[in-house]
């Protein structure tokens, strides 16, 4: 894909300052995001995926500061901006985000179709009139009867409530979605209406989705590129096709022995040892060696780089071709 | 199977729960609406059998769950706990059969107590019940159930507090807990739902292990179809209060007979880029249960629904051995689910 670059991210580290030190939630991570791609963030609670999302939206708590790094957004540098002008430029209109829980994210006080509307009155300045008829077709847009406009939150269903979300964070068209577990806490049936939304709406708007989740099945179904995410850092990043197809890093392989597949046959699910490090004093070395069945004296003293592994996919391990060559000889 | 070999047989079980009424309505008189949490619900669990059940929020599978326990008295129906009917017994008389059927609840940062140590948490049920002379027995019979949990070595989990464990160590002391008092069934209401993936399958091959090794059955509860198939030996798929189709796991999802079985599976998303994307099979949303459709309860969702579906409930039937359905149309569904001619409700976007 050569097409334009709406979103850079460079080297960027984000901590929160506590009593006890800083909690290096995001740890030096390099990405970008084309126009019209789905790049899909997959980490347990806990690696940094949502923090992450927050300082691309400059929401960050006051004890989160960035210390290193640029966020780029379709061109114009908004790490340093201010508050002020972020709201006025950038949030809704450049980027937007589907919060996590964005089912309890809606006021239970104001009808739907008014939260809406608010938006579009704030950042377009248009009449109340109008700004509601525009609410109405973002609704329809997205599924739901507009007529359900004057209707309070408790009066929708957990997906209509998602559907709802998903009209507000495209009430400005912005460049760049980010969805932060979208269909957490909705059933499956649900679930699959609002991927099959999503992906429809990336096809007819063409803007770039980033979709953060622990779902592995999910962010299979609807990534064009997957980045594994572990205690802040990125340890594998390629086209789906690859990071699901040839696997390499064990964190990833760990990740997918774990999860039930429907598909397949009948399987023994295999968990993986111990738990994600505390990112106050994360493991010297490569962050995953504790937990890492492969893992050998040099992992607990170098921390290894993501490199390229052929094509484009990246990966963060000092032994990716033992461990590949090995999985190809013998049987597991 | 002969009738020794089931430990837990439900029958026709219903329960109904009564809408509150405002005082302005209770005033007014007339009916009580009441919600049809379950309406019929029958099914048998082997000796040392995973059951599950699965189904969507509002399909009754915790109320199941409690009724089985005896937690919500049901409504009508009979609950034959190794014979006995656990719907006629008192609560004394129930209380002998508490230590027997033990559950495992969702939230393993809910349901155990911050300020025990995990002995407390476990012993509790012991000194409860005066299934232990002294301490040092407790101890042991702790000790026991956290090896047991893969909780080792045990001595040094003894006394630690709950917030000084990982999510999935605590959902391994839940079960310990449940143990401890040898039960001969295990009810686990979505046990690790609210578990990160890597640690997901400790916890549930904790489960798989106690049911091999001490024969204990278990009842799980999921909404996860793909997790069920790797764990379950049967399971139910429940619909508005009712069970839709029941069978092995494997053959539900390579033969699903029932629309609903078939929407659930298509909706399931695969870990593999290069898999079919989901589809959605079913209309709309689930309707409520204060008043459920006529006829076959999936009718106003079903692709496939015709005159007949609104009026006469389908059966649950064996359609193979060991391998039941209630649909009027389940020939005719499966032949469009597999040839993929089922209808699919697409979402349309209109600028």
């Amino acid at each position: 894909m050569s097409q334009k670059t709406v979103l850079q991210v460079e080297n960027l580290r984000m901590y929160y300052n506590t009593t006890e030190g800083d909690v290096r939630a995001v740890d030096g991570l390099n990405f970008e995001v084309a126009e019209g791609e789905v790049l899909g963030i997959v980490g347990e609670s806990g690696c940094g995926k949502s923090s992450m999302a927050q300082t691309l939206m400059k929401l960050l708590p006051s004890n989160g500061k960035i210390k290193q790094g640029r966020v780029v957004v379709d061109g114009i540098d908004i790490t340093n901006m201010h508050d002020g002008e972020i709201r006025r430029k950038i949030r809704w209109s450049k980027i937007a985000m589907i919060p996590q829980g964005a089912m309890n994210s809606l006021n239970p006080v104001f009808k739907v179709g008014d939260q809406i509307s608010e938006v579009l009155r704030v950042h377009k300045g248009i009449s109340k009139k109008e700004a509601m008829r525009n609410s109405k077709a973002l609704l329809q847009l997205v599924g739901v009867d507009p007529r359900r406009a004057v209707y309070y939150p408790h009066e929708f269903s957990g997906g209509m409530k998602q559907r709802a979300m998903i009209a507000m964070s495209l009430a400005l068209t912005p460049s760049v979605l980010i969805a932060d577990e979208p269909t957490t806490a909705l059933d499956v049936i649900v679930q699959a209406g609002i991927i099959r939304l999503l992906l429809a709406l990336r096809k007819e708007f063409g803007m770039s989705i980033i979709l953060i989740t622990h779902d592995l099945a999910l962010v299979a179904q609807m990534s064009d590129t997957i980045a594994i995410m572990y205690a802040g850092e990125f340890v594998e990043y390629g086209r789906a096709q690859q990071v699901y197809g040839t696997t390499l890093h064990p964190y990833t392989l760990g990740l997918l022995g774990a999860f039930a597949d429907i598909s397949g046959p009948k399987k023994k699910l295999i968990s993986i040892p111990g738990s994600p490090p505390d990112l106050l004093n994360p493991p010297s070395g490569c962050r995953f060696n504790p937990r890492c069945p492969y893992a050998k004296d040099l992992c607990r003293e170098k921390p290894p780089v993501l490199e390229d592994a052929g094509e484009g996919h990246l990966v963060a391990c000092h032994f990716w071709k033992n461990i590949y060559e090995q999985r190809m000889e013998g049987p597991k | 199977m002969t009738e020794s070999t089931k430990i837990l047989q439900v029958r026709d079980l219903v329960k109904f729960f009564p809408v509150r009424k405002s005082f302005v309505e209770s005033l007014r008189g007339g009916e009580t609406s009441v919600v049809h949490a379950i309406d019929g619900v029958t099914f048998d669990i082997a000796k040392g059998e995973i059951f599950g059940l699965a189904g969507e929020s509002g399909s009754g599978k915790t109320t199941v769950l409690r009724s089985v326990l005896m937690l919500i008295p049901p409504t009508s129906g009979s609950i034959l706990y190794e014979g006995t009917d656990l719907t006629k017994l008192g609560r004394k008389e129930m209380k002998q059969f508490r230590t027997k059927l033990q559950v495992v609840f969702q939230d393993p940062y809910e349901s155990v107590n911050p300020r025990m140590t995990v002995f407390d948490i476990v012993s509790e049920g012991l000194f409860i019940n005066n299934m232990v002379a002294s301490t040092e027995e407790a101890i042991a019979k702790v000790t026991q159930a956290l090896k047991d949990v893969q909780m080792v070595p045990p001595e040094q989990y003894l006394f630690r507090y709950p917030h000084e464990l990982s999510g999935g160590q605590r959902q391994r002391v839940a079960i310990a807990r449940a143990l401890v008092l040898s039960p001969d069934l295990i009810l686990a209401d979505e046990p690790v739902s609210m578990l990160d993936v890597s640690i997901r399958a400790e916890v549930l091959n904790v489960l798989l292990s106690v049911k091999q090794k001490r024969g204990i059955s278990i009842l799980f509860v999921t909404h996860d179809l793909a997790l069920s198939k790797d764990v379950c030996d049967n399971l139910a798929i429940m619909y508005l209060g009712i069970i839709v189709e029941m069978g092995r796991p494997e053959e539900l999802v390579n033969k699903p007979y029932h629309p609903y079985t078939q929407a659930l599976i298509a909706a399931v998303p695969v870990p593999d880029p290069m898999a079919p994307k989901v589809k959605v099979l079913a209309k709309g949303e689930i309707p409520t249960n204060v008043s459920p459709p006529s006829g076959c309860r999936y009718h106003t969702r079903c692709p496939i629904a015709k005159q007949i579906c609104t009026e006469k409930v389908p059966l649950l039937e064996e359609i193979s051995p060991g391998h039941w359905a209630a649909c009027h149309f389940w020939s005719e569904a499966y032949g469009m689910y597999k040839s993929g001619e089922m209808k699919e409700f697409e979402q349309e976007i209109k600028v």
